[in-house]
C-alpha cells in the first residue's frame, strides 16, 4: 500500500494539512487519515478496528477505575472511626483484583476471539475435513471470512496496552478518539512495529511544528526502505518464486540458493517496510521504535530473536513468556520438580514450558498453517538445545580461551546463526512441512547431482544484470549494517560535505528509480509481513 | 520479620542462584544481564516459598529485581499488602 502513487499523493496532502491546520487538530487529522487509509484497502476493515478500539478502551477505563478505588480505599481519607482495618483493606483489594481479572479476561476473550475466529476457523475446518475424509463422512464447508489487514498487529498492540493498564504500568487514555488513534496510527497499522502505549503516546498526541529536519530525515529513511524493498527484495522475490514453485526441479544446491535468497528477501522486505513506517512517522514528528538491530550479526539464535522483529519478541516476552513462567500452576510444578528432581529441573521446567508455549503461539501468529506451527516449535526446540549446550560451550572456551574473541570465531558464529535461521525458513519458502523436509534432505543428498550453474540461475528469471544489482544491493546492506554499529549511518552521512551528502541521496534515489523492480504492468509485491 | 531479616533471606536466595556474584554491590542485576530469565523465574518461586508472598506479573519489572535492596523492598511491600 505504501508503494503506490495514490499513497504518495495521500501522504503529501496529509503532511501539508498537518502543518497548516492548527496544532491541536494534528492528532485528529491522523485519526481520520488512518481510517481513510484503512477503508481504502477495504471498506469492511474499519468496523473490526473500531470493535477492538472500543472494547479495549472500555475495559481499560473499567480496570483503571477498580485500581483507583483500591488506592482510595487504602489511603483514605476516611471519617474518624470509619477507617478500614488491615484485614478489610486486604479483602477489598482482593475483591477489586478479581473484578479486574474478570474484565481483562472478558476483553481478551473478545479480541483474541475475533482474531482467532477470522484467522483460524478455516484452518480448523481444514483439519476437521482431513479427519472426515478418512472416515468417509461429509466434509464441512469453508467460510469466506474477511481477514482485516494487519489484524494481528493492531490486536496485539491494543492487548498490550490493556495488560499494561491491568498491571498499572502505563497511564490510561481517557479520550476514546485519542485511544483509537493509538490503535489505528496508519504508518504502522498493517505491518507493525507493535508499539507500546507508554512510548508511542509521548509523541503521538504532541503539537508538532514544521521542522525541515524531520521531513528530510523521514524522506531519507523512506528512500532507503524503498531501495531495500524495490531494488533488492522484489528482485530476489521474483527469482525465489520460480524456485519455490518447482521444488522437484530446483533441488539439491538450489535449496541452498533458495535459503540464501529468502534470507536476503525477507530481511530487505521487512526492514524496508519498517524503514518506510518509521520514516513516515518521522515526517509527522512522531517516533516509532526500531524493530531491528542488525539481526544477521547475531552470535546465536537467542540473540537473533532479540534483534529481529523486536516489538513482537518483547511483546511475547512481557505478555506471555514471563506471566506464564511465574503463573501459579507453573510455580507449583517448579516446586514439585525441586522436591522430586532437584534444582536443575525446577529451574528448567517453568522457562522451557513458557518457551515452547510462546513459540507455538508465535508460529500460529504468523499464519494458520501447520508449517508455521512446526517452524515456531522448531525455533523453541533449537533455543532449548542451545541453552542445554551452554555448559559445553563454556568448557570449550575454557579449554581454548583465546578463540572466543577472535574475528574468525565471531564470523563462524554469525554464519552459523544465519544458516540455522535460513534452514528454518525453508518452511516458509515451500509452504508445506512434507516438501520442506524432503527439500532439506535433498539439499545434502542431491547437492552434487543438481549443480547450480549459471544457466540454471538464469532460468530463475534473473539476468546477469539482476545478479550484479543484487550483489551491489546486498553489499550496501552489509556496509550500512556495519556502519550502524558505531552510531547512526544517517548522522554520519549528514556530517559529510554537501557534495558527498547529496551524491549519496541522489545515487540512492536514482538506484530506486532505475533499478527498482517495477514498470508498466508490474504490480509491486505486497510486503511479506502485511499478510500477518 | 524486619527489613534486616528479609534482606538476609533475599541474599541467601540470591546466593543459591549464583555464589560468585557480589550481591551487596550489584545494582543492575537485570539491566546488565547478570541474572538471566532462568534466574529471574527461579527467584520468583524461591522468594515466594521463602517469604510466603506472591510476585505477580505486575511486579515483574527490571527495577524490582536489579539489586538485593530492591528485592528486599519488593518483599516488604508484598508482605505489607498481604
Amino acid at each position: 500500500m505504501f508503494l503506490s502513487y495514490p499513497f504518495i499523493v495521500f501522504l503529501t496532502v496529509l503532511i501539508f494539512l498537518y502543518y497548516v491546520l492548527p496544532k491541536r487538530c494534528q492528532w485528529f487529522l491522523l485519526l481520520v487519515a488512518g481510517f481513510a487509509f484503512y477503508a481504502a484497502a477495504d471498506i469492511r476493515y474499519p468496523p473490526f478496528l473500531m470493535a477492538t478500539a472500543f472494547t479495549v478502551y472500555g475495559a481499560a477505563l473499567w480496570i483503571g477505575r477498580c485500581s483507583q478505588k483500591t488506592a482510595a480505599y487504602r489511603k483514605g481519607p476516611h471519617k474518624e472511626g470509619e477507617a478500614p482495618s488491615r484485614q478489610e483493606k486486604k479483602a477489598f483489594r482482593r475483591k477489586m483484583e478479581k473484578k479486574k481479572k474478570r474484565i481483562l479476561l472478558l476483553c481478551l476473550f473478545l479480541n483474541i476471539g475475533i482474531l482467532a475466529f477470522v484467522k483460524y476457523t478455516n484452518f480448523v475446518i481444514d483439519n476437521v475435513n482431513t479427519v472426515l475424509e478418512h472416515t468417509g463422512r461429509q466434509e464441512l464447508s469453508y467460510i469466506d471470512f474477511i481477514v482485516p489487514l494487519g489484524i494481528s498487529f493492531y490486536t496485539f498492540q491494543a492487548v498490550g496496552y490493556l495488560f499494561d493498564v491491568y498491571w498499572e504500568k502505563c497511564e490510561i487514555q481517557k479520550n476514546f478518539l485519542r485511544f483509537t488513534l493509538f490503535v489505528s496510527f496508519f504508518p504502522q497499522l498493517v505491518q507493525g512495529p507493535i508499539s507500546r502505549y507508554s512510548h508511542l503516546s509521548q509523541t503521538l498526541y504532541g503539537k508538532h511544528s514544521f521542522d525541515g529536519k524531520n521531513i528530510r530525515s523521514g524522506l531519507e529513511r523512506i528512500l532507503y526502505g524503498c531501495f531495500k524493498k524495490l531494488v533488492i527484495a522484489d528482485r530476489m522475490g521474483a527469482g525465489l518464486h520460480v524456485l519455490a514453485e518447482d521444488p522437484g526441479h530446483y533441488t539439491g544446491g538450489f535449496v541452498f540458493v533458495g535459503m540464501i535468497f529468502y534470507a536476503v528477501q525477507l530481511y530487505a522486505d521487512f526492514t524496508g517496510g519498517i524503514d518506510i513506517t518509521i520514516g513516515i512517522a518521522e515526517m509527522f514528528g512522531i517516533q516509532v521504535e526500531e524493530n531491528f538491530i542488525r539481526p544477521y550479526f547475531s552470535k546465536n539464535i537467542a540473540e537473533y530473536w532479540r534483534r529481529w522483529h523486536i516489538s513482537m519478541g518483547t511483546w511475547f516476552r512481557d505478555y506471555m513468556f514471563y506471566p506464564c513462567s511465574i503463573s501459579r500452576p507453573v510455580k507449583k510444578i517448579a516446586v514439585f520438580c525441586k522436591k522430586h528432581f532437584g534444582m536443575g529441573a525446577a529451574r528448567r521446567v517453568p522457562v522451557y514450558t513458557a518457551t515452547m508455549l510462546v513459540w507455538l503461539v508465535t508460529g500460529l501468529w504468523h499464519g494458520a498453517r501447520w508449517y508455521f506451527v512446526v517452524w515456531g516449535l522448531a525455533n523453541g526446540v533449537i533455543l532449548l538445545i542451545s541453552e542445554e549446550l551452554t555448559p559445553l560451550y563454556q568448557r570449550f572456551h575454557q579449554r581454548f580461551p583465546g578463540l572466543g574473541g577472535s574475528v574468525c570465531y565471531r564470523a563462524f558464529q554469525v554464519f552459523r546463526t544465519i544458516l540455522l535461521m535460513s534452514c528454518l525458513r525453508l518452511f516458509d519458502i515451500y509452504g508445506s512441512v512434507r516438501t520442506t523436509l524432503r527439500q532439506f534432505v535433498h539439499m545434502f543428498t542431491q547437492f552434487g547431482s543438481h549443480p547450480v550453474t549459471g544457466e540454471e540461475l538464469a532460468g530463475l528469471g534473473l539476468s546477469r544484470a539482476d545478479y550484479v544489482i543484487l550483489g551491489a544491493g546486498v553489499l550496501v546492506l552489509v556496509l550500512v549494517s556495519l556502519g550502524g554499529r558505531g552510531g547512526s549511518v544517517r548522522e554520519t552521512i549528514r556530517r559529510q560535505p554537501y557534495a558527498v551528502r547529496y551524491t549519496v541521496y541522489v545515487s540512492l534515489f536514482f538506484a530506486v528509480l532505475l533499478f527498482g523492480v517495477y514498470g508498466q504492468g508490474y504490480d509491486v509485491r505486497q510486503f511479506i509481513y502485511n499478510q500477518f | 520479620m524486619n527489613e534486616k531479616e528479609i534482606r538476609q533471606g533475599v541474599l541467601t536466595v540470591l546466593q543459591e542462584l549464583h555464589e560468585d556474584i557480589d550481591y551487596e554491590e550489584e545494582e543492575a542485576l537485570v539491566d546488565d544481564r547478570i541474572l538471566d530469565s532462568f534466574d529471574l523465574v527461579t527467584l520468583v518461586t524461591e522468594l515466594g516459598e521463602e517469604f510466603d508472598v506472591e510476585i505477580t506479573a505486575k511486579d515483574f519489572i527490571p527495577e524490582n529485581f536489579n539489586s538485593a535492596g530492591r528485592l528486599t523492598q519488593l518483599v516488604l511491600r508484598l508482605l505489607d499488602e498481604g
